[in-house]
């Protein structure tokens, strides 16, 4: 095998510019699709992380039939008593649960004494919320962080359009679940800037005040959000948390509970799908150039070396030696071009990084770019190239091996 | 035992629509350790013959036996292997491997065709390399030394496997007048040592003048032979 590599690589030093602008031009395209995939990777993962983290959490619990509903945030699809004992109790068995934090969605009207506007209403458990979605504190730009009872964490829209301030009073009008209607002052606590950009209304009140505010006699729960330890295991929990909510089941034997990962509650998740195709048609764009550059130098390679080929031929080498000399040619092109564009491709991450690039997410501005290559990433990325440049060699290399001796030697 | 055997062996070619008949009905054998001529006019179907006895081509019709191998039965690999440990071939233009110095172009039949060890690899290939004088040069490729030296190191390589039958198609056509005798008494030197047969196909005189036996081909018949050392009957 050592000498099948020695002469491939003697035949490709043959022809150097050749080879050099072939294995450039691999390495060009590895360089782009390792700098695209470690950027786009980058801001994906950013992106997922501030919705999760500041405001899905990963995965979300709640009443069958709630999510179905979930624009118009029914009360009457909250979880109560029983059913709260029994949920809490199976997340608290999970050792992949980081945190989970129980909350109570609903709408509501909000008024500054002299202007009224919609408002969305999340009521939490600072400490448990806190440690769901970790990013949430820091969306509050004005007022304090800590959301005590009777305070209110409003939205940056509505501190603006009708010019509301923290330590302002304010009022919640909310319909309960019986259809009356009830009123309850509040002191701005904080303004908070929304996670996904300009437009949000939500508002963050104690959980307590919301089971005043909405007359709600016993504990109630709309929906509980979890942090799992390790963001990785987020499909495997994700089955097996159904696996184990299905067994839960009503009077009327059907399941109490469903479970959705952020993937299914959040449309940003089309934005990372989107990504992840265009990440795809890159890698497919860096295939397609792979595959025709090895398979135009491979085809010129053995067109050249007809009567070299009749020759090996001729004094007897096999068929399948006579395919494995060309198959190593594409394939050591393929390992240079990897090799030198995964460096560079690393280098030109690194610069990158550098250079301090800055852009912007929802209302989050200046985010500087730390993007990172990931192992994986190089790895599969090289694989594939090494892996192209073989099967872009095995057409050439089979012709090769399958010319007839004596036509071979008669090429000029 | 003749180590080859022909009978009444044809070979046609499609050409198109035409069909060219390049050997008709030739019937010969030759003996091992010989020094054979084949000689005619271009177009007499030398090449064609060497092809066969090469087992690079199959006759149309008639039995080939080649080293008491049926050349017709030979599928695509198995020829390739039959020819790596039988046959040695020397081509007109040397067809050296450009990319491997002159060592290595000799080794290269031990090495990728037959798998000898290392140590008897370098021993015969040491031993040849001092038997063709071209000890050295034997680090130089094929584009640092002369068309003789090409050939000298082509004999080589066709020899280095202790082939039973060697075949040349003109080989001494590039070369000048001393040193295709020098080529040709190296030759004859090593059926001598190796008990190689040499078979050519050629036109040129200085070949035909030390060949022990002369087959004459025209029209793809053969016209006769000619036997100065009584080993080939036609």
């Amino acid at each position: 095998m050592g000498n099948l590599f020695k002469i491939a690589i003697r035949n490709l030093l043959r022809y150097k510019r050749r080879t050099l602008l072939t294995a450039s031009l691999i390495t060009v395209g590895v360089v782009f699709v390792l700098a695209f995939v470690s950027v786009a990777g980058t801001f994906k993962n950013m992106m997922i992380g501030q919705i999760t983290d500041s405001m899905i959490g990963h995965l979300q619990v709640h009443r069958k039939g709630f999510v179905a509903s979930i624009e118009t945030l029914p009360l009457n699809l909250n979880l109560k008593g029983g059913a709260i004992g029994r949920l809490e109790k199976i997340l608290n068995e999970q050792p992949e649960i980081e945190a989970y934090s129980p909350r109570v969605k609903f709408g509501g009207m909000f008024s500054n004494f002299t202007e009224t506007s919609s408002i969305r209403l999340t009521a939490i458990d600072p400490e448990k919320e806190f440690k769901t979605v970790p990013l949430l504190p820091g969306r509050v730009k004005d007022g304090g962080k800590d959301l005590k009872p009777g305070g209110i964490l409003i939205p940056e829209l509505l501190a603006r359009g009708m010019k509301v301030k923290p330590g302002d009073a304010v009022v919640i009008v909310a319909t309960n679940a019986d259809g009356s209607v009830n009123g309850k002052q509040f002191v701005v606590t904080g303004v908070m800037e929304s996670a996904t950009g300009p437009g949000g209304r939500d508002g963050y009140i104690y959980l307590d005040d919301a089971r005043e505010l909405l007359r709600m006699e016993d504990k109630q729960v709309s929906e509980y959000a979890i942090r799992l330890k390790d963001f990785g295991m987020l499909a495997a929990f994700g089955k097996k948390l159904d696996g184990l909510l299905a067994k839960e089941l009503n009077q009327q034997g059907k399941p109490i509970f469903e479970a959705h990962t952020w993937e299914k509650l959040s449309p940003f998740f089309n934005i990372a799908r989107m990504i992840d195709l265009m990440t795809f048609f890159i890698k497919l764009m860096l295939i397609a150039i792979v595959l025709i550059s090895i398979m135009n130098v491979m085809i010129m390679a053995v067109y050249e070396r007809i009567r070299e080929i009749g020759t090996i031929a001729a004094i007897g080498t096999l068929p399948g030696k006579i395919l494995s000399m060309f198959v190593i040619e594409g394939f050591c092109m393929g390992v240079a071009g990897a090799l030198i564009g995964d460096l560079v491709g690393i280098g030109l991450v690194w610069i990158l990084n550098l250079s301090k690039i800055s852009y912007n997410f929802g209302m989050q501005q200046g985010i500087i770019l730390q993007a990172g290559v990931s192992p994986a990433d190089i790895l599969m990325i090289s694989t594939t190239v090494i892996f192209v440049s073989v099967i872009a060699s095995l057409q050439p290399a089979f012709k090769a091996s399958r010319m007839e001796p004596i036509q071979a030697l008669r090429h000029i | 035992m003749a180590l080859i055997s022909a009978n009444h062996i044809s070979k046609e070619y499609r050409v198109g629509e035409v069909t060219v008949q390049a050997l008709r009905d030739v019937s010969f054998e030759i003996e091992p350790a010989s020094f054979v001529s084949f000689v005619g006019p271009s177009g007499s179907g030398k090449t064609t013959l060497l092809n066969l006895l090469g087992c690079l081509d199959k006759p149309t019709e008639g039995v080939l036996k080649v080293a008491d191998a049926d050349v017709a039965s030979l599928d695509r690999k198995a020829s390739a292997a039959f020819r790596g440990r039988t046959i040695g071939f020397i081509f007109q233009d040397f067809n050296l491997l450009p990319v491997l110095t002159v060592y290595e172009n000799i080794e290269y039949p031990l090495l990728m065709v037959q798998k000898v060890p290392p140590g008897e690899r370098q021993r015969r290939v040491t031993a040849l390399l001092d038997a063709v004088g071209m000890a050295d040069q034997r680090d130089k490729y094929p584009d640092q030394i002369s068309g003789g030296q090409k050939q000298r190191v082509a004999i080589a390589r066709a020899l280095v496997t202790s082939p039973k039958l060697v075949l040349a198609d003109e080989p001494t056509a590039n070369l000048d007048h001393d040193t295709a005798y020098m080529v040709l008494n190296l030759m004859k030197k090593m059926r001598n040592e190796l008990k190689t047969t040499f078979i050519f196909s050629t036109h040129d005189q200085k070949i035909v003048g030390e060949a022990e036996t002369i087959f004459t081909l025209e029209d793809g018949k053969l016209n006769g032979a000619k036997s100065k050392g009584g080993n080939g009957n036609g």
